[in-house]
């Protein structure tokens, strides 16, 4: 027979005397199963003297010390005397020491006061800004080096990081790209074709993914799929103390672990905008071609005499800046996590949440920026 | 917590040809043992042995590529889902690191098998979540996060946890790694008194050796080469009348005498 099947269950037998109530436990006490409760057993009798008796217990655990404890502290609260003198000994020793975790069991709080809690987040966000500052700093002495020593640099990190981040990257850039050309497309075709300029569909999908959505599409995939990925390695990587292990050795994190990921991805990022830039003209052309009946070769005209090489050389010149901005603040986060798992968790999504800003960000600056220039 | 001698009799845990690997990989072959009730049985065994994959195969994180496992009589690797989770109520597991749960407070850590198994009140769960951290000698750092708390300590909350269900078996995965040694001592002393109070049958995967001849009733030892196990006793006794070199060496640290 195995014990899961050959469990009593837990059993209390109360029997009044002149002495007051005798309370004898048997049968099988474990913390899984429900166990007897004492208020329901007495009732409204106020019994002035409880003695607890447990011999015929065969097997005990935490369970039945909630419940002698729970008699303890009915009969304290009553006033009434609780005899345990005949459990026991090691029961007896548990019992003083749930009781002390009765004492105890308040939780402590941890809330602070308002000022403080503004005092701690003003020195916080300074401490944040110049970690960033010194952070930036050292990854521009760190590309200095890799100017100096260009054979020092890690080339094949960088080379794995290349390919994760750019070949790897290319299917789900070639569908999310295809699918804004789509879609532009569509909005296009509906408002140009009232005028009858359905051929302008080709000029406004040619600029706006050349311009704008080619390279920021790309890189919000980017910040998605390779910002969090950068922030999760290093986070962890700080969590094993690899971390710390490289800055006993006397070599530079930035060096070592960032520097290759932002090479990697300044490197990637122009290519994928130039790629997402080519997918999202094939999106377009596709639905002009389908909706609008216009023979792709007209598109194709179409799209070279509106798009030059200033639209294509800003488009990718952005996408330069955001695939640093997105390796920058992947790899900060990343240095920045707390040596935990919740820690690098949190790393991962601060570092999407902070490339995609900054990407927002930049791209209204270079807006106002390219038209000021008239670039 | 059997107190009834007629509940001791038949093994805790009980391994019939079990094959221990990943994938393609056989690490431990035709592995079969026994651990009695209220036994501190000791899995030891030179790095790279295969200890932790033996004990992970035991408690069911790895699935037995063959053989079978069976806790208090009952199977446990052959059993349906539902059973092997009634049967894991049975047993404790203390990880190599404590292995918290990060984002919960000691109490919390301690408090979630008896939130998942039993049907206390959440005052009774407190208290007995601040009871098992008491016992393991962390009273009044209930609301401590695990990142606030040294290594040790962490060991020894990861203890309380896995004490929280009041287990008939507990699993030890390397108790004393990273831990100095006085710590890893009253780790040790702290073992014995729960299989004292509880009468807890107790498995522990080491290579420490201090603690094998310290409170190791009964040890198997797995070898690499031969894949399984070579030595079955009492660590004392195989040290010195063993006559495979591997035991001798392993358990005197190669000097021919059993340590101090």
């Amino acid at each position: 027979m195995s014990d899961l099947t050959e469990q009593l269950p837990p059993r209390v037998s109360v029997r009044t005397d002149v002495a007051g109530l005798e309370v004898a436990l048997s049968g099988v006490w474990r913390i899984t199963d429900a166990r007897p409760s004492w208020s329901e057993l007495v009732g409204v009798n106020r019994p002035t003297r409880v003695k607890v008796q447990m011999e015929a217990v065969e097997k005990w655990d935490s369970s039945l010390l909630l419940f002698v404890f729970e008699i303890q502290e009915a009969c304290r609260a009553s006033g009434a005397y609780c005899d345990v003198s005949a459990v026991p000994a090691k029961v007896r020793t548990l019992l003083g020491q749930l009781a002390a975790s009765h004492n105890s069991s308040v939780p402590f709080d941890r809330t602070d006061s308002f000022l403080t809690g503004v005092g701690n987040a003003t020195v916080d966000a300074w401490s944040k800004a110049k970690e960033i500052m010194q952070f930036v700093g050292e990854c521009v002495l760190s590309g200095a080096r890799l100017v100096r020593l260009p054979h020092k640099f890690r080339w094949k990190d960088c080379i794995d990081e290349m390919q994760q981040c750019g070949a790897m990257s290319l299917p789900i850039v070639s569908l999310i790209s295809f699918l804004v050309g789509v879609i532009m497309a569509y909005q296009a075709a509906v408002q140009l074709r009232q005028f009858g300029a359905d051929i302008y569909v080709a000029d406004l999908v040619g600029l706006a993914v050349v311009r704008e959505m080619g390279p920021m599409m790309a890189a919000i995939v980017l910040a998605g799929r390779t910002g969090a990925a950068f922030a999760a390695t290093l986070g962890n990587m700080k969590a094993n103390e690899e971390i710390d292990a490289l800055s006993a050795l006397g070599i530079s994190p930035v060096d070592f672990l960032v520097m290759p990921r932002i090479v990697a991805l300044g490197l990637m990022m122009p290519l994928l905008a130039l790629y997402a830039n080519g997918v999202g003209i094939m999106g377009g052309m596709v639905v002009a071609s389908i909706v609008l009946e216009i023979p792709p070769t007209a598109y194709w005209i179409e799209t070279q005499s509106i798009v030059d090489l200033s639209d294509v050389g800003t488009g990718l010149f952005k996408a330069l800046t955001f695939g640093l901005l997105i390796g920058l603040s992947g790899c900060l986060r990343g240095l920045q996590a707390e040596r935990s798992a919740m820690g690098v968790g949190r790393a991962a999504t601060s570092a999407v949440v902070t490339a995609i800003l900054l990407i927002i960000v930049s791209n209204t600056f270079f807006a106002v920026a390219f038209n000021i220039l008239g670039v | 917590m059997p107190t009834n001698e007629a509940q001791l009799q038949g093994p805790a845990v009980e391994v019939t040809g079990l094959e221990c690997g990943y994938d393609d990989t056989v690490i431990l072959k035709d592995v079969s043992f026994t651990v009695a009730r209220g036994e501190i049985f000791f899995v030891i065994g030179g790095s790279g042995c295969g200890k932790s994959t033996l004990l992970r195969h035991l408690v069911g994180l790895n699935p037995p590529r063959q053989g079978e496992v069976k806790f208090l009589g009952a199977p446990f690797s052959a059993a349906d889902a539902a059973t092997r989770r009634a049967q894991q109520k049975n047993f404790g597991l203390l990880f190599q690191s404590g292995a918290l749960w990060s984002s919960l407070t000691l109490r919390q850590n301690v408090a979630l098998p008896l939130e998942e198994y039993t049907t206390l009140n959440r005052r009774e769960i407190a208290e007995l979540a601040a009871l098992k951290l008491g016992q393991v000698g962390l009273a009044g750092y209930e609301d401590y996060f695990p990142a606030e708390i040294s290594g040790g300590m962490k060991k020894r909350a990861g203890l309380a946890r896995a004490l929280a269900l009041d287990p008939a078996i507990l699993f030890f995965d390397e108790p004393s790694a990273g831990l100095d040694p006085v710590t890893s001592r009253k780790l040790d002393e702290l073992i014995v008194e729960i299989r004292e109070l509880f009468g807890t049958t107790i498995v522990v995967v080491s290579h420490e050796l201090a603690s094998i001849y310290d409170i190791a009733d009964r040890v198997i030892m797995l070898e690499k080469q031969a894949q399984g196990i070579v030595a079955e006793g009492a660590p004392k006794a195989l040290a010195t009348t063993s006559n495979d070199p591997r035991v001798k060496e392993f358990l005197t640290r190669g000097t021919g005498r059993i340590p101090h």
